[in-house]
């Protein structure tokens, strides 16, 4: 077989694409405006809502630490429930979406460091995504200086102070180093910032300097390009196996200050990876849909849906790992976290449904191989997937923030939409400012022939 | 085995010029028995115009068998037949059944896999293997002709048409 000629091609960001995601958008501001009136006008009905098993979560609560029934008293100035409902969504949307972004790079990454050649046709959809990177890191700073007293439970600093055994937590004393050091306990997370603002520098950089070789390559050709790029990729492999871990630490588990697990930076990851991988996917068949990326076959696309259908085994994995360890050792501190969220409206049913939509559907549909050939069925279990970590995320992030005043509706879904158009906007604009894959890419040879 | 057979057998020597021969002998009208090679060659199945394995169908039907009964069993000996606290846990209580509910079904679809595979393939113990050509396991590819099959062709022909199509020699091989 001879080698194939191959000429650039350019994605075109059309006014109607354009128009369909402003319409998004409109509607996502439109829900969230119903959803905040709505959200004030009926607090009151909300918190009747799951009231039972509030009070035994109360219990189990106070029964553990003593500290706990005086934080009620502590609380000087209790943000409104709407405003609350309303940070928490924002954080969780934000997290949920810093994933996405990065998950980008970590694809492109994963693909020089294992010098994958199936993917040269299909690397510039995971490489546009991170373009979140730098709004995300600003999103996620400046949510965090605006809802972190309300989110996160540890920043309140009548916690630390052992004058005041009423408020005084020990067991989150004890974790302050964590948080604020070197500074003191209860004053700016110093520690706890600069490890976010070092994460997403350290992201970008990456990111900056991995585009930076892959549009030299388009220009200069050769292999050196490729060659640098494995070796960065490498090197952003080690520092996001710990950035990854202790970012899921800080922006999502922190929150529920008093329960822990190890499987959590996994959990988070995993969760993230195969959101991220759906997205690639659904991009893919949207792009193939649009006529272009003629050089992507089902060959390619039954990777992609091979890789959907083992990280949401592998999601499951996780899951169930975290689960059935704290099920099993009945330890009051962490059976908390499940208990919570699985006998409060609204969480109880997100919680199964979770595992229907992230695992048992994708499980099921994807299994057999003209499954993850064929557009039609990708274009069915992507969404799910998609949708199904969302969920995880709220159940990740809520019910630690709201307890029993959880809810679930026009808020949350309009906020939903207003991120997915706007990250939608950003990854399809930056593709269109660069070739669709690399025409002189070392192995884009090797996936015009890929066949599996 | 059954009565004599009489095979036509061709070597080849590289597995570019193998494809095209099965492809070329196929659409001559001549049925293939069988082709063995060294080692995988892409696309042969193809070639040779194989239908898809249902072997996933057999791994799937095992691996549902494989859940079905780890289930059963552990739900029946421990919540019925010698029901025991474990933990403080219900008698039947699932989570911690899932572990080994996962290994068996892992367990019965390997091995119902293999077992339907050898099944299939005729590969029973002590059964030995029909050879048309012994370097066939070194560095040549074999194509064998059942000439019961071919009855409207004369074994001549069969010959001709596989020389014709690339082979480097070709031989008559007969079983008893």
């Amino acid at each position: 077989m001879g080698h194939t000629i191959i000429t650039e091609e350019r994605y075109t960001f059309q006014p109607g694409a354009k128009k369909q995601l402003l319409i998004v958008m409109a509607a996502g501001v439109l829900l969230l405006v119903i959803g905040l009136w709505a959200a004030m006008s009926g607090g009151h009905d909300e918190q009747h809502n799951g009231g039972h098993s509030a009070v035994q979560t109360d219990q189990l609560v106070a029964s553990l630490t003593p500290e706990a029934s005086g934080e009620g008293h502590a609380e000087h100035h209790e943000t409104a429930p709407w405003l609350k409902r309303l940070y928490t969504s924002l954080w969780m949307n934000n997290v949920y979406f810093v994933g996405l972004g990065i998950i980008g790079l970590f694809f492109v990454c994963i693909q020089y460091a294992a010098q994958a050649g199936w993917s040269a046709g299909v690397k510039r959809i995971p490489l546009a995504m991170g373009h979140w990177l730098p709004i995300a890191g600003v999103l996620t700073l400046v949510l965090w200086f605006a809802t972190h007293h309300d989110i996160f439970h540890w920043t309140h600093s009548y916690l630390y102070d052992e004058a005041n055994p009423a408020t005084f937590d020990e067991i989150i004393a004890g974790k302050a180093p964590y948080f604020f050091w070197p500074g003191e306990a209860g004053g700016l997370p110093v520690f706890f910032l600069a490890r976010m603002v070092i994460f997403f520098g350290m992201w970008y950089w990456f990111f900056i300097m991995i585009k930076k070789n892959m549009m030299a390559e388009d220009i200069n050709g050769g292999t050196t390009y490729w060659t640098k790029n494995r070796s960065i990729s490498a090197w952003f492999l080690v520092f996001f196996a710990v950035s990854s871990s202790v970012a899921a630490w800080d922006w999502v588990m922190s929150i529920d200050t008093h329960w822990f697990s190890t499987m959590f930076g996994w959990y988070v990851f995993a969760s993230w990876w195969v959101t991220g991988l759906a997205l690639i996917t659904l991009i893919v068949v949207y792009l193939k849909e649009a006529g272009y990326l003629k050089i992507v076959n089902a060959n390619h696309l039954h990777d992609l849906g091979k890789f959907i259908f083992a990280f949401s085994v592998f999601w499951t994995y996780i899951w169930f790992g975290q689960f059935l360890l704290i099920y099993y050792a009945h330890i009051p501190e962490e059976t908390v976290y499940f208990i919570e969220r699985m006998t409060t409206s609204p969480y109880s049913w997100i919680f199964f449904a979770n595992l229907i939509l992230n695992f048992l559907l994708p499980f099921l549909l994807l299994m057999t191989r003209d499954a993850k050939r064929h557009m039609s069925m990708l274009k069915v279990v992507a969404p799910i997937v998609i949708v199904g970590h969302w969920f995880d995320f709220y159940n990740m992030v809520t019910p630690g923030v709201m307890k029993e005043q959880g809810g679930l509706g026009l808020l949350e879904i309009g906020l939903a939409l207003i991120f997915l158009a706007a990250f939608l906007w950003i990854t399809l604009s930056s593709l269109s400012k660069m070739p669709l894959f690399g025409k002189n890419h070392p192995m884009l040879e090797e996936s015009l022939h890929h066949h599996i | 085995m059954d009565a004599d057979k009489h095979f036509v057998v061709g070597i080849y020597d590289d597995e570019d010029v193998l494809l095209d021969a099965i492809r070329k002998v196929r659409s001559s009208g001549v049925k293939i028995q069988e082709v063995y090679s060294p080692f995988p060659v892409h696309g042969i199945d193809e070639a040779l115009g194989y239908k898809r394995t249902r072997l996933p169908i057999a791994a799937f039907l095992f691996g549902m068998t494989g859940t079905i009964l780890a289930l059963v069993m552990q739900i029946w000996m421990l919540g019925y037949d010698w029901p025991m606290i474990i933990g403080g846990k219900n008698f039947a209580s699932l989570p911690p059944f899932i572990p080994v509910t996962f290994e068996l079904t892992v367990l019965l679809s390997a091995l119902g896999m293999v077992g339907t595979f050898m099944i299939v393939s005729d590969m029973k113990p002590y059964k030995w293997p029909r050879q048309f050509d012994i370097r066939s396991t070194d560095d040549k590819h074999v194509m064998a002709v059942d000439l019961a099959v071919n009855a409207s062709k004369s074994k001549d022909e069969v010959k001709r048409i596989l020389k014709e199509s690339g082979a480097s020699e070709v031989n008559e091989k007969s079983f008893e």
